[in-house]
């Protein structure tokens, strides 16, 4: 956990602002943010930021979790299709676990990730919760 | 020159406790507290939900009102609270990060009980107003603590009203503010408590009704207007009671307060009360009604405004959610035990 302070301070722009790439060519848009577009080979890019839902495309439920997020469990990590058709991986939050399904549409919201401890930093970022309105 | 709010939001959690519930633990009689408080239940954030996530979402939902103002154009960010994730390290930073707005910006962090939220949204206007800044974004937020078994367990609430000011594009303009405060020991949280305490029945005569009607009174005096100018009216509300009470002897209605009147079913959301009870008013305002708001909080002051709303709100109400429905929707009822968890009142070595 030591230097945890700095690698969450780096990835402000992709978990705070859901900043991605889109690429030139092939029109595609990645997050987090990658250099070469692996389709096209190509290295033009502009950054922007992913529209607010989207649908859950798969799920797996963590029973037996990583112990920064023990006293979640159980919870769902779902790869997601934003409406612009990019896809990210999120932890689910303010569901349960039968009321997950493939297919059901999302919010992105800012959350707590995790928290070092009760003293180190609290790392914010992006969860999905079920869209209701 | 004209100043006011340009754009507003809100956010709740969607948890809920009843005060059956927590009564049934302590040995409380439910009916009596439901009636001595008037509450019959509150909001309480997840684990992964504090003030500073509240406030972002807030902010989110005030720049979807605001007619597309760019982040990057806001001046400053003031949060009121009194539960500011971090001891130091302020919650401002992180939500201009989190919007867009940084680094051309001006954060601080404001405390002051249940009133840090109003005072933020009277330093943010005042900025406008004198031309510093284009836009500034006052942010009123809470994850409110009460003591297992006080009476304050059975109203302390989360939730954020966020309202971004301005000079143009308007959607309720200020006319008049009046503060008024004295040093009231009737609230209070020492440094390392977990929670905070209180005068009990010292925090309602010499405490709220005084310094609610000391602003009240002295706004209502010095912008010549009566009760029944207004079309609505907010007032702090630490339980359902005592807004409603304090609007009675001030002479408004209950038909007055009904919108912002949110304390019966989403708690006392603390330094969020008033200006929450604000968005749920404007969501329902009609262009040129006059809508008066009083704040309380404890150590001890109120911060009074009267807003005009304009045109541009039958626009912007339905951009995102409206209050009434986060208050009344998607609602997850949970049991004591898993209030216990998400408040951290269940000591873990670890």
């Amino acid at each position: 956990m030591t230097m945890f302070s700095s690698r969450n301070w780096r990835e402000y722009p992709h978990r705070y602002r859901t900043e991605a790439s889109k690429f030139k060519k092939s029109g595609k848009t990645y997050i987090p943010k990658r250099l070469i577009d692996p389709e096209t080979g190509d290295t033009e890019q502009e950054t922007v930021r992913l529209p607010e839902t989207g649908k859950v495309l798969t799920y797996t439920i963590i029973r037996i979790a990583p112990s920064q997020w023990g006293d979640n469990a159980p919870y769902a990590l779902a790869i997601v299709e934003m409406t612009d058709g990019t896809r990210l991986m999120a932890q689910m939050t303010d569901v349960a676990m039968e009321d997950v399904k493939v297919g059901m549409e999302i919010r992105l919201e800012f959350r707590r990730i995790q928290n070092e401890g009760s003293h180190g930093v609290i790392s914010y970022g992006y969860k999905a919760v079920p869209k209701w309105f | 020159m004209a100043a006011g709010i340009v754009g507003y939001g809100a956010h709740l959690p969607r948890h809920r406790i009843t005060v059956e519930e927590i009564a049934k633990v302590w040995g409380a009689d439910a009916p009596s507290y439901k009636k001595g408080l008037m509450l019959r239940e509150k909001s309480v954030p997840p684990p992964d939900m504090d003030t500073i996530t509240l406030s972002v979402e807030a902010a989110k939902r005030a720049l979807i009102r605001s007619g597309g103002v760019d982040a990057a154009d806001i001046g400053a960010i003031y949060i009121g609270s009194e539960s500011h994730p971090y001891a130091v390290k302020p919650s401002g930073t992180t939500v201009a990060e989190a919007i867009g707005a940084t680094p051309d910006i001006h954060c601080a962090d404001f405390e002051f009980a249940c009133k840090a939220g109003s005072e933020a949204m009277y330093v943010a206007l005042s900025h406008v107003k004198a031309g510093e800044m284009k836009y500034a974004l006052a942010i009123a937020a809470d994850t409110s603590q009460g003591a297992p078994s006080d009476a304050l367990e059975f109203s302390a609430a989360a939730g954020a009203g966020a309202f971004i000011m301005g000079t143009d594009n308007l959607v309720a303009e200020i006319e008049h503010t009046h503060s008024y405060m004295t040093d009231m020991p009737d609230f209070w949280r020492r440094e390392h408590e977990f929670y905070p305490q209180h005068g009990g029945r010292f925090t309602g005569e010499e405490a709220y009704f005084a310094h609610t009607k000391g602003a009240s009174n002295a706004i209502l005096k010095k912008s010549g207007m009566k009760p029944s100018d207004f079309a609505y009216a907010i007032f702090h509300q630490p339980n359902g009671k005592f807004p409603q009470r304090v609007a009675f002897e001030l002479g408004f209605t209950q038909e007055q307060i009904d919108p912002g009147w949110l304390a019966p079913t989403l708690g006392n959301t603390y330094s969020g009360a008033s200006p929450i009870g604000l968005t749920a008013t404007l969501d329902v305002a009609k262009p040129g009604d006059m809508v008066f708001m009083c704040s309380y909080g404890s150590g001890a002051g109120s911060d009074a405004f009267i807003w005009k709303v304009t045109n541009r709100i039958d626009e912007v109400r339905d951009l995102t959610v409206r209050t009434q429905k986060l208050l009344e929707e998607n609602l997850t009822y949970i049991d004591y035990g898993t209030y216990a968890k998400f408040r951290h009142k269940i000591i873990k070595n670890a």
